[in-house]
């Protein structure tokens, strides 16, 4: 099995601040499946409607427009830690979480947990393991950008309060200082290929090295930053370079995320295998994603290592 | 417009979804949609009609319900037009769930449903847009499926627009031509829109014409359907676009011209018909009409 022939989900990513020809790439690129974390845009929403749109576009508009392209798209609902901080809202965006939390395709609660680590942020990010625990939903932990460690170690107790098991429970955005924990606590541990501020994929590459690849698996979330939403592919590509076997890097760069996810009955790998051709005519007929063409995505067969390292 | 609405027996109509579903489904899953319809319709806190309409191909599964020409017959009887022959199970379930919180006052049923609508999903969207024609206070949900008819979403705008009778029953004229002329724009066929022949209106052969011209213009194709609502007020200018049509190297289109022109109360019609008695007879001979025209061509 060469890199070309090799399947790459990417469970987390925001597809809504990415272009057209981002999916074209993906694809072109080897991934099949994708998952949508609902989370914040940037400008802070003042007023639950804007989530209520922002949610019926996850689980519509454009999971429709990755379909156009060929990409399985999956998406998780909640209330992120940072706008937790609105209370009016928050309050608002808690009655909404039920409409949407059992529909088709979403594979889980989240991303939820702490940013500043305020009162406010840990009341929702409660009341959001309860609703999960209630309706039984997996969870997706985002863990905090400062504080991480303590952040990190707080975000599982709260999942242990409420009873959750963690083999139930995907936490995110780890790094050399939380993996031990996180991995010996039975959580799926995630990390997050995203220049500058997460991780880089030649730190990646040692991790997996150390840690090998049970319940380790690899993510971009890519956004309306300067982010890469090539990061799963390039990171299998740098893996394989430096040595990791090919079935591992298939195993954190496609099949843990798959056995993660899949146990939310939301999610199988018969939705991408079994997918029907992408349909030229609905493509391009009328008032659709592609409106009066496109150029093809074209890969270089064989990326050089500059190419696909992400710092 | 027809109101044939009004003359549904909602008892009736879920009491035969019911039959249909029992015909269908795993006794685990008829249990499952039987005991929450009930629960629903005694009265629920609102989300758990959200989280069980939404939880509903996860227990039936999506298997076409592939009705039998009795249970057709059932359907058209229930309500003129309705026609669930290309529904799937989980859609057949989904309406049967809203159909058990009817019996709420018209404005709670009409606050639910619009939220159910706002917050839909692909799947759930075609599944309420097709339910339109066969749920309560349908009069109330006319800007609703002008709505449906704007999604960009085509699958969504033919479960509006196609099979579907709540269009020519209670769209106005305004909205009905958007319907018509969206259908032409987004490739889906005309045939397959229920009324389309008796809601043909002036203003629209007028809109249907333009588009035509405007399709020429860029070197376009033409769908030889779009002449069919065009036909019964075609006259003056509309005939010399005709003509082109008639005359046209495609044989759908050439059929397409001999029907509208037959059905134009124009005497410059029936001229430009004597003029080509050859392509007029194949046609009468051949039998075609507008739904073997539209059959024919989408099949392209």
């Amino acid at each position: 099995m060469s890199i070309d022939e090799m399947k790459f989900i990417d469970p987390h990513v925001h597809m809504v601040s990415r272009t057209t020809d981002d999916y074209e790439a993906m694809r072109q690129a080897g991934v099949v499946a994708v998952i949508e974390p609902a989370f914040w845009l940037g400008q802070p929403r003042t007023d639950a409607s804007s989530m209520l749109d922002y949610f019926s576009m996850i689980v519509g508009w454009e999971r429709f427009r990755a379909e156009q392209f060929g990409v399985r798209h999956y998406c998780t609902i909640g209330l992120n830690a940072k706008e937790a901080n609105n209370e009016q809202l928050a309050e608002d965006v808690m009655e909404l979480l039920p409409r949407f939390a059992n529909k088709e395709g979403v594979v889980a609660i989240g991303e939820i947990g702490y940013d500043d680590m305020t009162d406010l942020e840990e009341k929702y990010f409660h009341l959001q393991l309860e609703l999960a625990k209630k309706m039984d939903k997996l969870v997706l932990i985002h863990t905090p950008h400062r504080n991480k460690k303590q952040g990190t170690s707080r975000s599982m107790d709260l999942c242990e309060e409420h009873g959750l098991d963690p083999s139930r429970v995907i936490v995110d955005h780890n790094n050399e200082e939380t993996v031990e924990e996180v991995l010996d606590r039975g959580y799926w541990t995630a990390f997050t290929i995203y220049p500058g501020t997460k991780m880089g994929n030649e730190r990646m590459v040692d991790i997996v090295k150390q840690y090998g690849t049970e319940r380790i698996f690899v993510d971009s979330a890519a956004d309306w930053g300067k982010s890469d939403p090539l990061g799963v592919p390039k990171t299998a590509q740098l893996m394989l370079d430096r040595g990791i076997s090919k079935e591992d890097v298939q195993i954190v760069c496609y099949q843990n995320a798959l056995d993660a996810y899949k146990q939310s009955g939301q999610m199988k790998e018969e939705d991408w295998l079994d997918r029907p051709l992408i349909d030229q005519s609905k493509t391009y007929g009328g008032n659709t994603v592609l409106r009066g063409g496109s150029k093809p995505f074209i890969e270089k067969e064989h990326p050089d290592e500059d190419d696909i390292i992400i710092e | 417009m027809a109101n044939s609405q009004q003359q549904i027996n909602f008892s009736t109509l879920r009491s035969t979804i019911h039959t249909w579903l029992e015909n269908r489904l795993s006794s685990e899953a008829l249990t499952w949609i039987t005991e929450t319809s009930e629960k629903l319709e005694m009265g629920t806190e609102d989300w758990e009609f959200f989280a069980s309409f939404s939880g509903v191909p996860q227990k039936t599964g999506k298997e076409l319900l592939e009705l039998s020409e009795q249970e057709g017959k059932q359907a058209e009887n229930l309500r003129r037009g309705w026609q669930p022959e290309h529904w799937s199970v989980d859609q057949l379930g989904r309406t049967y769930l809203v159909l058990s919180i009817a019996n709420k006052g018209k404005d709670d049923f009409l606050d639910i449903l619009e939220k159910t609508f706002i917050s839909s999903d692909m799947n759930e969207a075609i599944a309420l847009y097709q339910s339109l024609p066969v749920l309560p206070h349908p009069e109330d949900l006319t800007k609703r499926a002008a709505e449906g008819i704007r999604s960009n979403i085509t699958s969504v705008f033919n479960a509006v627009a196609l099979r579907n009778p709540y269009p020519a029953d209670f769209m106005d004229d305004g909205a009905w031509n958007q319907v018509v002329l969206k259908a032409l724009f987004v490739e889906s066929p005309l045939y397959l829109i229920d009324g389309i022949d008796r809601r043909a209106n002036e203003k629209l052969a007028g809109m249907l014409a333009d588009y035509a011209h405007e399709r020429w213009a860029a070197d376009r194709s033409v769908s030889p359907e779009l002449w069919r609502p065009v036909g019964p007020f075609a006259k003056g200018d509309t005939i010399d676009d005709l003509k082109k049509v008639l005359t046209h190297d495609d044989e759908l289109q050439q059929q397409a011209a001999v029907l509208a022109l037959s059905a134009s109360p124009s005497d410059q019609a029936q001229a430009l018909l004597d003029e080509h008695p050859e392509t007029v007879d194949k046609v009468k001979e051949a039998g075609i009409d507008w739904n073997t025209i539209g059959v024919r061509f989408n099949k392209k």
